[in-house]
């Protein structure tokens, strides 16, 4: 099994208070543009509005009543969001809407476009147990130490200055030339381009040392760096 | 205007509520005003540490709630007249609290007293993340073992996301106590020795409590470990903790392992 990572452009909807008169509003722009959000994906975002977990479910059937389908929520805390619901996003991105409008891409390519953005991501602090770092733009250099419990995924490569803990997934983006390096090998779990292992399945004998973890055919190859 | 440190660790029972008392009373015994807080509603202990469960009337929620004002619902220590404690409720739970009425109780606190510590719960929910949430300072007690290690590592994070200090874009100064440390167990590999936790945490120690039956004797009795056992080896640590804290720079004290009268006598270790 792989684990991949995927990057996509969504319409994002966000409900001001009072949320009836959104709606309203919602309701008048469909009568002019009635089928606009026909099978495109649709993020709801939460940030302006304080709503409990039966209300979020009523607002995703109105939307769905109108022919709008949600396929994720941001903006407010996981504990509202049951089973039925959407899943919570996180770490989105404004972007210009005429991107979307190149439907005709294959899927599995990310769409929309990423020049002028920063392409590596520094972090000069260690990274906590429970912590996320999600950058599928390019590569990660933590000057510190990732813990257990956390997750650093990334499009590029991973430099870890510092002892890996916790899981490290690079060239999430389809890249498999990235590769993960870190100062210590302690990690959870390794992933290039979807393919991973975990620490069991790692020879016990790359944990001490500088490391660093590649990409060879369907194996993740792990070597010391010295 | 006061200080307000939050006493957190992610792990229950590594003696949190036990070292908020320590670290108080020591500290108000040099002179100062003091306020300890109990932020676990529902499962409240700071009361029974400090031996004042008879004479609570008012509680945090009550002070939330503006059913009491902050100097009603204030409980002064019997031993130290520069100490306070502030009780949680015992009947309510944590969903009582709001972040405004919290906001406000510490604002006041901070205006009335030159420390204000903060007990916070266990666990990383609404309860700890609201004792946390107005703090200046953090002290993180650990354990030596990998679960509560790991589990401070997690509120580590926390402390700098979830709290106002972080949310200015501030760095909030974290001060790492180990706690129940066992030399012994320690040098038989059976507890992470005082380096490996550092290098996983990567946090200033101001502190090295050792594991002792004084505790439990002090926490039975209703009294800071610092009040009741002040020759105790803990108290002694947890003194120098409070010295730290208040900016003083001392050597650290690393509990040896205790000799035994025979072990003096011959000088040998035991097996």
């Amino acid at each position: 099994m792989r684990l991949r990572g995927r990057s996509y452009m969504a319409f994002a909807l966000a409900p001001e208070p009072p949320v009836a008169e959104w709606l309203a509003e919602l309701d008048d722009w469909l009568r002019t543009s009635a089928g606009f959000f026909a099978g495109r994906p649709v993020v709801l975002d939460l940030a302006a509005v304080t709503l409990t977990s039966s209300a979020v479910s009523h607002l995703v059937s109105e939307l769905a009543a109108r022919g709008i389908r949600i396929m994720g929520i941001e903006g407010t805390d996981a504990e509202k969001l049951g089973p039925g619901l959407p899943p919570l996003m996180q770490g989105g991105r404004q972007t210009p809407v005429e991107a979307i409008e190149a439907r005709s891409r294959p899927g599995g390519a990310p769409a929309g476009t990423l020049d002028r953005e920063p392409t590596s991501l520094l972090l000069q602090s260690p990274v906590r147990s429970g912590q996320s770092v999600f950058f599928p733009n390019g590569d990660v250099v933590i000057v510190g130490s990732v813990g257990s419990g956390a997750e650093v995924v990334a499009g590029g490569s991973i430099h870890v200055y510092g002892t890996l803990r916790g899981r490290a997934m690079a060239g999430t983006l389809g890249n498999r030339q990235a590769r993960i390096f870190c100062h210590r090998m302690e990690a959870e779990l390794l992933a290039i381009d979807g393919y991973y292992l975990t620490a069991d399945n790692m020879d016990a004998h790359h944990r001490a040392g500088p490391v660093q973890a590649w990409l060879d055919g369907e194996a993740l190859m792990i070597a010391g760096l010295d | 205007m006061g200080k307000v440190i939050v006493v957190t660790s992610g792990k229950g029972g590594v003696g949190k509520t036990t070292s908020t008392a320590a670290l108080g009373a020591a500290l108000a015994r040099t002179g100062q005003n003091v306020a300890v807080v109990d932020f676990d509603v529902g499962l409240r202990n700071l009361d029974l540490i400090m031996g004042a469960e008879r004479r609570v009337v008012f509680d945090l929620i009550n002070v939330v709630q503006g059913v009491a004002k902050l100097p009603q619902a204030l409980i002064r220590d019997k031993r130290i007249e520069t100490l306070y404690l502030l009780p949680a409720s015992q009947t309510r739970d944590k969903d009582a609290l709001t972040e405004d009425g919290v906001a406000r109780v510490i604002a006041e606190l901070r205006q009335r007293f030159d420390w204000v510590i903060c007990d916070s719960p266990a666990g990383i929910e609404r309860g700890a993340t609201l004792a946390m949430r107005y703090a200046d300072e953090a002290v993180i007690v650990a354990n030596p073992e990998v679960s509560s290690v790991r589990d401070s590592d997690r509120i580590i994070g926390l402390l700098d996301s979830k709290t106002t200090k972080a949310e200015r874009g501030e760095r909030m100064a974290k001060h790492l106590l180990i706690t129940r440390f066992d030399p012994a167990r320690a040098a038989r590999g059976e507890m992470l020795g005082i380096e490996d936790v550092l290098e996983i945490l990567s946090i200033p120690l101001i502190g090295i409590i050792p594991e002792s039956e004084e505790v439990l004797r002090a926490s039975n009795i209703g009294a800071p470990i610092t009040v009741c056992g002040r020759d105790s080896a803990p108290a002694r640590a947890y003194n120098d903790a409070a010295r730290r804290i208040a900016g003083e720079t001392l050597d650290m004290i690393v509990p040896g392992e205790k000799k035994g009268f025979f072990n003096r006598l011959f000088g040998r270790r035991a097996a």
